[in-house]
């Protein structure tokens, strides 16, 4: 080994780091540039997708405020779980709570996490219930996609009274509502998140519409 | 220097990614459940092929060979991750489905694969031309096995077509057995390897009959002798 050779590995090594560096530089200045250029468009495309999913729910002539606006994040350990921050939108007309829409998540699916939307109406009757997002099995339990089957649906109507909430499990459980032939963790998890969701609304009814109307009160 | 004719057969068939290099199964067999979902994850790694492979086949004599790997994912990644913040932008509900597959084309090896293989040693022109016959070749499998499991699977055919090309794709969808109650398997993980098993099978079978047409008349006229 010469001094000569030791020399040229040192410039070889600073060489190959310049040029690394050099392309680490140019792939964050690519990047960032796209960003840049496409992060308002994303954020459009999110927000465009809630509310299109919330209008669903709750339509447009109902309300007269910016859903999306109007939210509440709940921590509640109790009713959603610990890791679950659930976001509440409300919908106001006349500075009236007219309903609320809840995203809880019900984590007992059959493989992973539904993610669910489920309006409630001022008087704690559901508006309705729909899967946002679900990994359960095609043709088996992803019957409770709107596109799959009606089985949803179900859920208009009903409050804690409608049935009673000792029934307010899945046939098979000795409740009152329907599971799917091979597919009944699906269901049961579905129908417990929306039962717990309502729990959750009787319980703080007061407090949310208390936070609409702050300035009747005072 | 290999013709751009020889590049494109190589491509699409005589070394296809997915049916003789095997290579992207992870995103091949879980994205292709329908032709759309294939066609879109397709175009966007064959997106990706052609960019890193110019800029591979750009960059190869000022790049040392102790480095280039570092050097060719870091094109890579950053490709992919334009191309999944243009898809997000653009795209959006097809990106819903594609979900953690795009980021993933960064860890599809038949694109570092070609980097090195082919564009550090080749000029830009037939580098381009090998990463989009590589990428078509790969779509085109994407799209022969998301046709096969759908059309199995549920009986469909572009199936959410407006997810791409816009709402009025909506009527692209075409209805191949009415009233079909769906083939689970078809959708499934297993399906997937099952299709694929069957079209590598098929692959071979045809490349057979292409290469000894000879051999197979001569068997044929020797049956009736020993009949």
């Amino acid at each position: 080994m010469g001094i000569n050779n030791m020399t040229n590995n040192k410039t070889l090594i600073f060489k190959s780091g310049w040029v690394l560096g050099l392309f680490s530089l140019v792939g964050i200045g690519l990047v960032s540039f796209t960003h840049s250029v496409t992060h308002e468009r994303i954020a459009d495309n999110e927000r465009l997708f809630i509310l299109k999913n919330l209008r669903e729910l709750v339509p447009e002539t109902l309300h007269d405020n910016d859903l999306l606006a109007d939210t509440l994040q709940i921590v509640d350990p109790n009713t959603f779980g610990n890791q679950h921050e659930v976001t509440i939108y409300k919908a106001i007309k006349n500075k009236q709570l007219i309903a609320i829409i809840a995203s809880p998540t019900a984590a007992d699916g059959y493989n992973g996490s539904i993610k669910l939307l489920v309006a409630i109406r001022a008087n704690g009757e559901l508006m309705g219930v729909r899967v946002v997002s679900h990994h359960e099995t095609p043709g088996l339990g992803d019957a409770i996609d709107t596109n799959k089957s009606d089985w949803v649906y179900g859920f208009n109507g009903r409050s804690l009274n409608n049935p009673p909430t000792r029934l307010w499990h899945v046939k098979k459980d000795g409740g009152s509502f329907d599971q799917f032939t091979g597919a009944t963790i699906t269901p049961r998890a579905v129908v417990k998140a929306v039962l717990k969701t309502l729990q959750y609304y009787q319980a703080n009814k007061k407090a949310l519409i208390t936070i609409t109307q702050p300035t009747n009160n005072g | 220097m290999d013709s751009y004719k020889q590049i494109l057969k190589n491509g699409l068939w005589d070394n296809n990614q997915a049916f003789v290099a095997l290579l992207g199964l992870c995103p091949l067999l879980a994205v292709s459940n329908t032709v759309i979902n294939g066609l879109g994850l397709g175009l966007a790694t064959t997106l990706t092929l052609v960019l890193s492979n110019s800029i591979v086949s750009i960059i190869r004599r000022q790049v040392g060979s102790e480095i280039r790997l570092p050097v060719f994912v870091l094109i890579i990644a950053s490709i992919v991750t334009a191309i999944e913040l243009m898809m997000n932008a653009f795209f959006y509900e097809l990106y819903l489905i594609l979900g953690i597959f795009i980021p993933l084309i960064v860890t599809n090896c038949s694109i570092i694969g070609r980097a090195e293989a082919f564009a550090s040693k080749n000029p830009l022109g037939t580098s381009l031309i090998d990463g989009l016959a590589m990428g078509l070749g790969f779509t085109a499998a994407l799209v022969i096995l998301g046709a096969a499991r759908e059309i199995l699977g549920s009986g469909t055919l572009f199936a959410n077509a407006h997810l791409m090309f816009g709402d009025t794709a909506k009527d692209m969808v075409i209805y191949v057995i009415r009233d079909y109650e769906g083939f689970l398997l078809a959708i499934l993980p297993p399906g997937a390897f099952i299709g694929l098993g069957l079209l590598i099978a098929l692959k071979n079978l045809i490349d057979k009959r292409l290469a000894k047409p000879t051999t197979q008349t001569v068997s044929l006229s020797m049956d009736p002798e020993k009949a």
